[in-house]
């Protein structure tokens, strides 16, 4: 069952320039949550109302704790960005539906993250009852790698060179010669459309993290559709939430 | 004995809490959250005659204190809401206020003749929805087309009939004589205010639709001043809404003239918020030893 409640800030760390790791001690959420789901953060200064959707990147279910990785980019990251071991913050959660893990069992399977995408892959990773891939796609500055290379097979690129494959993921993919029988992706629209062609290209099923603008992120509002490529069974048009139907979709299932 | 019933045209809610249309869905989601059963009642998103796909994305954004939204009337046609919908909420001890929506008349007309059939108890005419390019708030800006579409619903409806107004009017209350004039049941005010916001970073409309509705608290105090204008000009009941997020919000439209509210945006930053306003409510009338929730009823005038 979804609650939002009270998180106590355990600890907050700067990970790479803007880039902040940050563990929470929950009640009820960390002990029902997957990996692909994500939480709505609130801010509490009554002004900024909406809720920001952060990934989970880590679930520890024994102590109830999460942890979110996240990148400053406005008013609520940045006040995110000021929490303190011993603060509190209010999360919504878990939601949405995450990675199919079981379809992914016993398989090989491409973890693929670009850019801010990266963090939901390190859980999904630790828990994937397969062999994960991880191909993770940077602009510059590496986080998480550490943690990643203990969870499975790691291959870098970055836009500049300056780790791994210089290029984007897939040009990583291609150089390394990797395969794999499926993929889970998240990260930038561009990333998961080229993703998608490769997987089609490839012959293996291709689910996707998408992202979109959030009111309620429960599937009440209607405000953050994608386009589906067939017509919905709960819109009855081609129209698919990525609240609560996502945000993890088949690729073939969403238009990119 | 505290006494939280109030009546709108004859049906009875047990509270004065309902939900605002659209931000809701028609339950599901949020009786994760809350006991349906102890809400006045549950009032559906928009439903047309057929599915709508709605407006492109971004579709909402944030204001300070508020939020603007362009969903654009997206639903899934008063078919399958009959089918899927409607049982649902059967299942709870709650009223059901069905949100209508439509282009043209006879799209309005339509949805209210097939609900006439159905086990529902109030429908909400939406002739205020900002953000569809016809219907919708073209009817709410006239009052002589108020006049003739509260008329043409009140013929084929089966149940008593809310219009609900907007607020991007020179003088609601025109309106709103308009509906009583049409012979409207009640009136529920306000809809979204038409809000723009604009990214500077990317220099460009924060919605893909320009403009959008404007909502939650930042809102509120035009929202009681409507209300209370209202209840000066019209004797229908009026069901007031507009950044209703607390007990306190609540009462000050009930003291304004509102004989029920609904919450809205309330519910995306707080999915408990119309339980606590219901039971808040409650502690209010024991903290003033008031017995019964009609005597608040435009107390202030
Ligand atoms: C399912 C999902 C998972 C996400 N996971 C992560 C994650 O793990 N780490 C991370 O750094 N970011 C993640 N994001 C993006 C993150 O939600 C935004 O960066 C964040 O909301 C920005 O908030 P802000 O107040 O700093 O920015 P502002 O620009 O001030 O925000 C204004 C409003 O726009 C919304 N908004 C802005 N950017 C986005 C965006 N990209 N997606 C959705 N809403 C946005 C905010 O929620 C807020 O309501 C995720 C988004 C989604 C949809
Ligand atoms: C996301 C969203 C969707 C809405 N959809 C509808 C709708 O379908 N029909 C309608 O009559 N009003 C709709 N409204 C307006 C609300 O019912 C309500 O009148 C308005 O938001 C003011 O109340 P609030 O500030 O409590 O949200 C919508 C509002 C929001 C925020
Ligand atoms: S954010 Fe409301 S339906 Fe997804």
């Amino acid at each position: 069952m979804k609650v939002k409640e009270k998180c106590i800030v355990i600890s907050q760390d700067c990970i790479a320039k803007d880039i902040y790791s940050l563990w929470l001690k929950t009640d009820k959420i960390a002990a029902q949550a997957r990996p692909g789901q994500f939480v709505s953060v609130y801010c509490n200064d009554g002004g900024h109302l909406l809720p920001r959707p952060i990934s989970l990147c880590e679930i520890n279910q024994e102590k109830g704790t999460l942890r979110l990785v996240y990148r400053v980019v406005g008013k609520g990251t940045e006040m995110f960005a000021a929490l303190k071991a011993g603060d509190s913050v209010e999360v919504l959660g878990p939601l949405g539906n995450g990675f199919p893990m079981e379809e992914a069992e016993g398989k090989r399977v491409f973890l693929i993250g670009g850019g801010i995408g990266v963090p939901p892959m390190l859980e999904t990773a630790k828990q994937l009852k397969g062999e994960p891939v991880l191909v993770m796609g940077y602009r510059d500055e590496l986080f998480l790698t550490d943690e990643m290379k203990k969870a499975g097979e790691l291959v870098i690129a970055t836009e500049d060179g300056s780790a791994g494959t210089k290029g984007n993921v897939l040009d990583a993919i291609r150089e390394n010669d990797l395969k794999a029988d499926m993929i889970f992706a998240c990260g930038p629209k561009p990333m998961l459309r080229a993703l998608k062609a490769y997987g089609l290209e490839n012959n293996i099923p291709c689910y996707v993290s998408m992202e979109e603008r959030m009111a309620c992120g429960v599937g009440a509002c209607l405000g953050c559709v994608c386009q589906s490529t067939e017509v919905d069974d709960h819109s009855q048009v081609k129209n698919k939430r990525v609240c609560k139907d996502g945000p993890v979709f088949l690729s073939t299932e969403v238009e990119l | 004995m505290i006494d939280t019933r109030v009546n709108i045209a004859g049906v009875e809610l047990k509270n004065p809490v309902m939900t605002a249309s659209g931000t809701f869905g028609s339950g599901m989601e949020y009786s994760e959250f809350v006991d349906l059963s102890r809400l006045g009642g549950v009032v559906t998103k928009g439903v047309a005659d057929v599915p709508w796909p709605g407006n492109p994305t971004p579709r909402v954004a944030e204001t300070t204190g508020g939020m603007l939204n362009a969903i654009g009337l997206q639903n899934p046609g008063i078919d399958v809401f009959c089918k899927r919908d409607i049982p649902f909420l059967k299942q709870h001890d709650t009223k059901i206020m069905v949100n209508v929506c439509g282009h043209s008349t006879e799209e309005y007309l339509r949805v209210v003749e097939r609900l006439a059939s159905e086990p529902v108890d109030l429908l909400e005419i939406n002739i205020s929805c900002p953000n569809v390019k016809e219907g919708g708030i073209a009817f709410g800006q006239d009052p002589k087309a108020v006049e003739t579409i509260t008329r043409e619903v009140k013929k084929v409806a089966a149940q008593p009939v809310v219009m609900k107004l907007s607020p991007n009017v020179t003088d609601i209350t025109v309106m709103a004589r308009a509906a009583e004039a049409g012979g409207a049941d009640a009136v529920s005010l306000i809809n979204t205010l038409t809000g723009m916001k604009i990214d500077v970073e990317r220099q460009t409309f924060a919605l893909a639709n320009k403009t959008g509705g404007m909502s939650g608290p930042a809102v509120k105090p035009v929202a009681v001043r409507m209300v209370y204008q209202v209840a000066q000009s019209v004797n229908i009941p009026i069901i007031g809404m507009g950044g209703i997020a607390t007990a306190e919000d609540a009462l000050e439209f009930i003291l304004a003239g509102a004989t029920a509210v609904s919450v809205g945006t309330a519910n995306f930053f707080n999915p408990y918020a119309t339980v606590e306003i219901a039971e808040g409510i409650e502690n209010y009338m024991k903290r003033h030893n008031i017995e019964k929730l009609t005597d608040l009823i435009g107390a202030v005038h």
